[in-house]
């Protein structure tokens, strides 16, 4: 589903990447971790296709077509969602009136017919109620004064609607409490089909006992360092990334 | 269909998508003589049947008019206007002697207004709005007229009114806005043509919402109507204008004046959804819309409330203002203007306190985009007697691409020393995270960017009426097209 080759890439001018190569196959569930700053956000930049992320040399592939050459709603129409390390704040849009947009955008693209109002109020409040999040979260202003842990909820609301190929989630968990992790996991792994790929970015491996990923692999100096199951990150929690060249502070 | 005239109509229809209302509508008219002079002034005036007195005034008006310099201080520069190079009357043949009932109006002209998205006929039987419908320089029907006379409301075309009820036009037309006010002001003075007329006896709260839809059809013509809302005490009123004009390559001049009073305990709400023909994505013709808007809060504890959504017009120039002349009044003024491509704006409002404890509020948002400018002038006048008075302003304008400018010129003057003002102005260009993340989640640039913009404007919409908010969502989206990529 993904191939990332031999990829380059810089952001203002810098080379954060320097020749990634992971490939993700439908079904598949795969953990990145890696020292801050070591380029894992700019990772999930490069396939969600954010302005000012370049890529020098390399590619990525989707079902086989170069991502990059697409659009950032074209990737999302086709399947590509990414949960944001930092959610965004968009004033006076209310949650619904976004996600209705989001929804109906990628339906349209897809083929499908719309959802007209009543038929979306329904979805989204079988949703919401899922992942344990309060209505008067649906009506205010998108991310606007929701705590950390609210954005992080939301960004798996807007997953759960949009119904995605290839969730990217980046550090989802942070900032999630005991309770909250429980519920956004289970609202992960539901994604969880054979014919869907999931990439979840963290730096706990608290995490992979919730959803359990069949490869983990170690970002660091802009390159994977090493891949292997679950029992990596069991590793990386005890030994931290002094083995890959960074200095534990 | 050659393969050639294919393209170019395919083409027509792409370029003209932006501008929905561009169509012209083809009926016979009587129309004035082009240019201007005495002559055609006494023209208008015996189409409409006209009293001495009106005649009088407008011939005053016109002999000061001629007198008065082209203003200059304002941002947008333009050509010289070439005041005989247009028709000052133009009159759909059909409509005869003003308005008449709905089953009377030339099948065209419904026609037309349907088109616009007004129904008349459904508008009177399901939406519960009450539609003046102004089409060039006369009135072409007025919807739910006797429901509302039912209640004493009086809402007709002006030109009626002036036989109907000639002394309140007397007492109050031109006491908010005399013709020396201002060179536009002035010509409307002296060549108006149309306009609604709206009068609140005591104690009545207007049993539905009155609108008047302004529509320019005939070429080289310009607008000049008037409208003069009377809210007596302890009255309410909610008023909507709504404006669109055809695609053509010249400007065409619209010179309004709206005068607003509001006596004991009164309130009036007036809204503004303004899409006047822009012009095209080049700056090639559209509307310069010169307006003077004003109302006078004469009563005690009178409210007066301006919201306006300006998205159309070549030229905007515009303030609608409040004289807080009423102990306790109240004035409102929330703003939305949008400019794209070669559009200009230069808009704002007054508020001017004379009473003791009286407040103000203005909100204004200003979003630039493609080439275009905009220039927010407010001025907060308070005057010696204001003691108490209070001013909020906020001033936040939004910057789409590079190309664009926005400008917000505050003017405060307070003779008060109890009286307070407080100005606040922010500029931001759009926020390109914001941007991709709605893209992420599947919403193209250009919907985006309505979104992040509508949201900005959140504050103001909320202040419309229910019935036109959604429109008004709907226009903000409209007039951003091709504002990105
Ligand atoms: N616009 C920019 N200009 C220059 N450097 C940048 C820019 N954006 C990011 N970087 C740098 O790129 C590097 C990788 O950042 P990135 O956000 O991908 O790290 P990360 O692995 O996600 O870290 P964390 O675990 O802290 O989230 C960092 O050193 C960061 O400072
Ligand atoms: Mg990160």
């Amino acid at each position: 589903m993904l191939e990332i080759k031999n990829l380059h890439a810089t952001v203002g001018g810098n080379e954060i990447l320097k020749g990634i190569n992971l490939t993700i196959n439908k079904g598949e569930v795969h953990a990145i971790m890696g020292p801050n700053g070591s380029g894992k956000s700019t990772l999930s930049y490069l396939i969600a296709g954010k302005d000012g992320y370049e890529v020098t040399k390399g590619e990525i592939l989707y079902n086989g077509v170069d991502l990059t050459e697409m659009k950032p709603e074209v990737r999302a129409a086709e399947g590509v969602f990414l949960a944001f390390q930092y959610p965004i704040e968009i004033p006076g849009v209310p949650n619904t009136t976004f996600l209705k947009e989001a929804l109906n955008s990628v339906r349209r693209h897809r083929g499908e017919e719309e959802l007209d109002a009543m038929q979306f109020v329904k979805l989204i409040k079988a949703k919401a109620e899922e992942l344990g999040i309060a209505k008067d979260m649906l009506k205010r202003a998108v991310n606007v004064g929701f705590s950390g842990g609210e954005k992080k909820r939301n960004e798996i609301l807007q997953m759960a609607v949009l119904d995605p190929k290839l969730a990217v989630l980046d550090e989802t968990d942070s900032g999630l409490d005991i309770d909250a992790l429980k519920v956004v996991s289970e609202g992960v792994n539901q994604l969880r089909s054979k014919d869907r790929a999931i990439l979840v970015i963290t730096h706990y491996q608290r995490l992979l006992d919730h959803i359990v990923p069949d490869f983990v692999h170690v970002l660091a100096h802009g390159k994977i360092q090493r891949s292997g199951g679950k029992e990596l990150a069991l590793e990386l929690e005890e030994k931290g990334y002094a083995e890959y060249g960074v200095a534990a502070e | 269909m050659s393969g050639k005239a294919q393209t170019i109509e395919q083409v027509r229809e792409f370029t003209d998508d932006s501008y929905k209302y561009g169509f012209v509508t083809d009926v016979e008219v009587d129309t004035a003589p082009k240019g201007l002079n005495e002559d055609i002034i006494r023209f208008i005036s015996a189409k409409k049947d006209e009293p001495e007195w009106l005649l009088d005034s407008r011939l005053k008006a016109y002999r000061h008019w001629l007198t008065m310099p082209e203003p200059e201080w304002q941002k947008p520069k333009f050509p010289a206007i070439d005041y005989q190079d247009s028709y000052y009357y133009s009159a759909p043949k059909s409509v005869g002697d003003g308005p008449q009932s709905l089953e009377d109006v030339d099948p065209e002209l419904l026609k037309t207004y349907e088109k616009l998205g007004i129904p008349l006929f459904e508008q009177e039987r399901l939406a519960g709005v009450a539609v003046d419908a102004v089409f060039d320089s006369v009135s072409v029907a007025t919807t739910f007229k006797h429901k509302l006379e039912e209640v004493g409301v009086i809402f007709c075309p002006i030109s009626e009114a002036v036989k109907r009820c000639p002394e309140l036009i007397r007492k109050y037309m031109g006491s908010v806005v005399p013709y020396t006010d201002n060179k536009h002001a002035c010509l409307n003075s002296a060549v108006f043509t149309d306009g609604s007329f709206v009068y609140i006896p005591k104690g009545v709260k207007c049993p539905m919402e009155l609108s008047t839809y302004f529509r320019i059809n005939a070429e080289n013509t310009g607008q000049f109507e008037r409208t003069l809302i009377i809210a007596e005490e302890g009255s309410y009123v909610s008023y909507l204008e709504g404006c669109t004009a055809p695609m053509r390559d010249e400007n065409q001049l619209h010179a309004a004046i709206v005068e607003l009073i509001a006596l004991d305990d009164a309130e009036i709400k007036y809204s503004t959804v303004q899409n006047w023909y822009p012009g095209d994505a080049e700056g090639n013709g559209g509307i310069y819309n010169f307006v003077t808007k004003r109302g006078a809060c004469r009563g005690r504890n009178s409210k007066i409330s301006w919201t306006q959504v300006e998205t159309g017009s070549a030229i905007t120039w515009k303030y609608p203002s409040c004289i807080l002349q009423g102990d306790n009044s109240v004035g409102e003024f929330y703003s939305i203007a949008i400019t794209n491509h070669h559009q200009q704006a230069d808009t704002g409002t007054k508020m001017i306190h004379l009473g003791k404890n009286t407040t103000s509020r203005i909100i204004s948002k200003g979003i630039s985009a493609g080439k275009s400018d905009q220039t927010y002038r407010g001025l907060v006048r308070m005057g010696p007697k204001a003691e108490g008075a209070r001013n909020y302003s906020q001033c936040d304008s939004l910057l789409v691409g590079d190309k664009c400018g926005a400008h917000t010129v505050p003017y405060i003057e307070s003779k008060n020393k109890s009286s307070v003002v407080e100005h606040e102005a922010t500029t931001s260009k759009i926020n390109e995270d914001q941007l991709f993340y709605l893209r992420q989640r599947g919403i193209n640039e250009e919907a985006a960017v309505a979104l992040v913009v509508n949201g900005f404007c959140r504050e103001v919409l909320q202040q419309l009426p229910m019935e036109f908010a959604v429109e008004a969502q709907k226009l903000v989206g409209i007039s951003l097209e091709g504002s990105v990529g």
